[in-house]
C-alpha cells in the first residue's frame, strides 16, 4: 500500500476497534447506571422501565429490518411465541429459571419465522407488511380458539426463579426490571455489532439498491431472511421478558394493535441508533400512562399527537438528534 | 460440459446463436461470438441496437429466448446475476448504481462485503484488510480525495469512476462497461477513459464496452463488434470495423450524410 493510502484509511482503522470497546463501555455504564436508579425507583416506575425495555427489545428487531428497508406489521406473532413458550415452560414443564424462560422465548421465536423466513424475504414494501400482518392475525386466531392455552383469557405464570434462587416479594419487580435491562443491554450491544458488521452493511445496501448488491455477488434474499430471523430472535426474548413481568399471557400479544406498538416505537426511534429504540420504547410507556391516567379515554389521541411532532421535526427518528446524516 | 461450449482456454466468452425479443422489437437475432482472454472489446451501435440486452444477457439480467452463453468454459445461460457475479463477471452500468447516502469509502466497503462469500455478524465491514483494498482500487481511480464524501454530492465522472471501481473490487476476469464515458464532458472524457484503462491494465482482463463516441473506440478498443437491429453487422479492427459501409450507414451515419 502507498502512503498516502496508509494516512488516508487511518481514520477508518481507527474507528472499528475502539468504536466496539467505546460501545461495550457505554453500554455498561448505561446498565449501572439504570441499575443503580433502579433501586431508588418507586416500583410503578421500575415496572415501566421493564416493559419499556421488554417491548424495546421487539421494536429493535423490527428497527433491524427497517434497514432492510422493509417494516413487519406482525412482529406480535413471534413475540407471542416467545410470551407463550415462556409461559408454557413454566406452568407445563416446570422449568422457572427467568433467564432459561427468556432465551427459550427466543429460540421458539426464531423457530416459529424461521420457516417464513424465505417466503418473506421475497417481498418488500406493503407486501410484506400485510403478510407479516396476516401471520400474525392468524396466530392471534389460533390462540383465541385453543382452549389448552387460556383461549381469549390466556393463562397467568408464577413467580420465576433466578439462577437457582427464589425471588423474594419485595425484591422480585426490581430482580426482573434488573434481568430485563440486563438482556436488553447484551441485544443492544449485539445488534450494534451486527449493525457494523459486513452483513450489516450488506443489510443497509439492500434497503437503497437490490440490484447492485445482487450485481456485486450479495445475496438480497439471504440478507432478508437472516434479518427476519434475527428480528425474530429479539421479539421472542422481549415476549418472555414481559410475560414473566406481567405474570400473564393472552392472544392480545398477537394482536395487531400489539404489532402496530412495536412500529411506532421503531419509527418514532428511527433506524440509526440502538439506543434510540429504548429510548423511544420508554417514551411510549410514559405516554402511555400518563395519558391513560388523565385523559383513559383518548390516550391514542395523544400518542398520535406526538409521533405527528416526531415525524414533522425528526423524520429520521429521535436517534438522528446524536447520529450523523449517513449510512451507519 | 456441453458439446457446444468451447473450453476455457483462449475464450474467456462465447455468445451462440443467441436470440431476445421484446414483444416485436428484435433485441438480438441470432447472435454469435466469441472474446478471446484478455481482449477490449467495444460493443457499438445506434439506440435499440441490442448493445445493453447482450449485455444485460451476459450477466443475467434477462434470459436469452434461446441460444447458450458460456463464460470461462461454464453454460452460464440460467444462472442469476450474483451466481455469474461469483465466477468472475462483473459490470457497471450506464446510470451509475451507488448508494447515495454512504460514502466513497463505505460504497467500496459495501463491494467488498458483497464479494465476501462468508457474510459476518461479527466482522467489522471496517476491517483493515477490507480498507486497505478498497484504499487501493480508490487510488487506482484516483478516487482517494473523494473517500470521505457522500456519495450523492460527487459529480457524474467521479460517480461513473466509483461505479466501475465497485464492480472491481472482487477481481472479476470479464469486466463488462456500459457506456463509461456517456454525461460526460467532451474534455473529461478521454482523461477518464485514461484512468479507466490504467486501472484496468494492472489486472489480466477482458473487458467489453458500450459506447457510442467512435473516437473513445477507436483509442481504446482492440475490438469492435457492431450492432444493428438485434443483429452483428461488422467484427473487426477498428479500423476495418468502422471502415464497413453496413457500420457507416447504420452505426455512424457516414453514408447518410454522403
Amino acid at each position: 500500500m502507498t502512503a498516502s493510502a496508509t494516512a488516508a484509511s487511518a481514520p477508518a482503522l481507527a474507528r472499528a476497534t475502539p468504536r466496539r470497546f467505546g460501545v461495550v463501555l457505554l453500554a455498561a455504564a448505561a446498565f449501572v447506571l439504570l441499575a443503580a436508579a433502579g433501586y431508588v425507583f418507586p416500583r410503578w416506575l421500575t415496572f415501566l422501565l421493564t416493559m419499556a425495555a421488554g417491548n424495546g427489545l421487539v421494536s429493535l428487531g423490527i428497527v433491524a429490518l427497517m434497514r432492510g428497508g422493509v417494516v413487519p406489521f406482525g412482529q406480535g406473532m413471534v413475540f407471542a411465541a416467545g410470551g407463550y413458550t415462556a409461559a408454557l415452560l413454566y406452568n407445563k414443564l416446570g422449568f422457572t429459571d427467568a433467564l432459561g424462560l427468556a432465551v427459550c422465548g427466543g429460540v421458539a421465536a426464531v423457530l416459529v419465522a424461521a420457516p417464513f423466513a424465505p417466503l418473506l424475504s421475497r417481498y418488500r414494501g406493503i407486501f410484506f407488511a400485510m403478510l407479516t400482518l396476516a401471520l400474525s392475525m392468524v396466530a392471534y386466531g389460533l390462540l383465541m380458539k385453543l382452549d389448552a392455552l387460556g383461549g381469549s383469557d390466556g393463562f397467568n405464570v408464577g413467580r420465576p426463579t433466578l439462577l437457582g434462587q427464589k425471588l423474594p416479594d419485595d425484591r422480585v419487580g426490581y430482580t426482573l426490571y434488573l434481568l430485563t435491562i440486563f438482556v436488553a443491554t447484551i441485544a443492544a450491544v449485539a445488534m450494534r455489532v451486527f449493525f457494523d458488521s459486513t452483513r450489516g452493511l450488506v443489510t443497509l445496501a439492500v434497503r437503497e439498491n437490490e440490484l447492485r448488491v445482487e450485481y456485486l455477488g450479495g445475496s438480497v434474499r439471504r440478507a432478508m431472511a437472516i434479518n427476519f430471523v434475527v428480528a425474530a430472535f429479539c421479539a421472542g426474548l422481549g415476549g418472555a421478558l414481559v410475560v414473566l413481568s406481567l405474570g400473564h399471557i393472552e392472544p392480545n400479544f398477537s394482536f395487531w394493535t400489539t404489532s402496530g406498538e412495536f412500529v411506532f416505537v421503531a419509527i418514532l426511534a428511527g433506524w440509526q441508533s440502538v439506543a434510540a429504540v429504548f429510548i423511544a420504547s420508554t417514551v411510549l410507556e410514559i405516554v402511555r400512562s400518563f395519558s391513560s391516567a388523565y385523559f383513559p379515554n383518548t390516550w391514542q389521541l395523544a400518542l398520535g399527537l406526538f409521533l405527528l411532532f416526531v415525524i414533522r421535526f425528526l423524520p429520521r427518528g429521535i436517534g438522528s438528534l446524536w447520529t450523523k446524516r449517513r449510512g451507519h | 460440459m456441453s458439446a457446444d461450449i468451447p473450453a476455457a482456454g483462449s475464450t474467456m466468452l462465447h455468445v451462440d446463436r443467441v436470440n431476445k425479443r421484446f414483444g416485436a422489437v428484435v433485441a438480438a437475432a441470432d447472435i454469435t461470438l466469441s472474446i478471446g482472454r484478455g481482449e477490449c472489446v467495444s460493443l457499438i451501435g445506434s439506440n435499440g441496437a441490442g448493445k445493453t440486452t447482450l449485455v444485460n444477457m451476459v450477466t443475467g439480467y434477462l434470459k436469452p429466448d434461446d441460444g447458450r452463453i458460456a463464460f470461462d468454459g461454464r453454460d452460464v445461460t440460467a444462472l442469476a446475476p450474483r451466481a455469474i457475479t461469483r465466477l468472475g463477471v462483473a459490470r457497471s452500468f450506464q446510470i451509475p448504481q451507488l448508494y447515495g447516502d454512504l460514502t466513497v469509502l463505505d460504497n467500496m466497503l459495501v463491494a467488498n462485503a458483497c464479494h465476501d462469500q462468508r457474510l459476518s455478524f461479527w466482522q467489522p465491514a471496517q476491517r483493515p484488510q477490507a480498507i486497505d483494498r478498497a484504499e487501493r482500487l480508490l487510488e487506482r481511480f484516483r478516487l482517494s480525495e473523494h473517500r470521505a464524501r457522500r456519495v450523492a454530492e460527487l459529480p457524474g465522472g467521479v460517480r461513473k469512476l466509483l461505479d466501475i471501481a465497485m464492480a472491481l473490487t472482487g477481481a472479476p476476469k470479464l469486466l463488462l462497461l456500459d457506456e463509461p464515458t456517456s454525461g460526460v464532458s467532451a474534455e473529461e472524457k478521454f482523461p477518464m477513459m485514461d484512468t479507466i484503462m490504467s486501472a484496468l491494465g494492472q489486472e489480466a482482463m477482458t473487458v467489453l464496452f458500450v459506447e457510442h463516441d467512435m473516437e473513445i473506440v477507436e483509442r481504446y478498443a482492440s475490438r469492435v463488434v457492431a450492432f444493428y437491429a438485434g443483429r452483428v453487422i461488422a467484427d473487426g479492427t477498428p479500423e476495418a470495423a468502422l471502415g464497413a459501409d453496413d457500420v457507416r450507414r447504420y452505426v455512424t451515419g457516414e453514408l447518410l450524410a454522403e
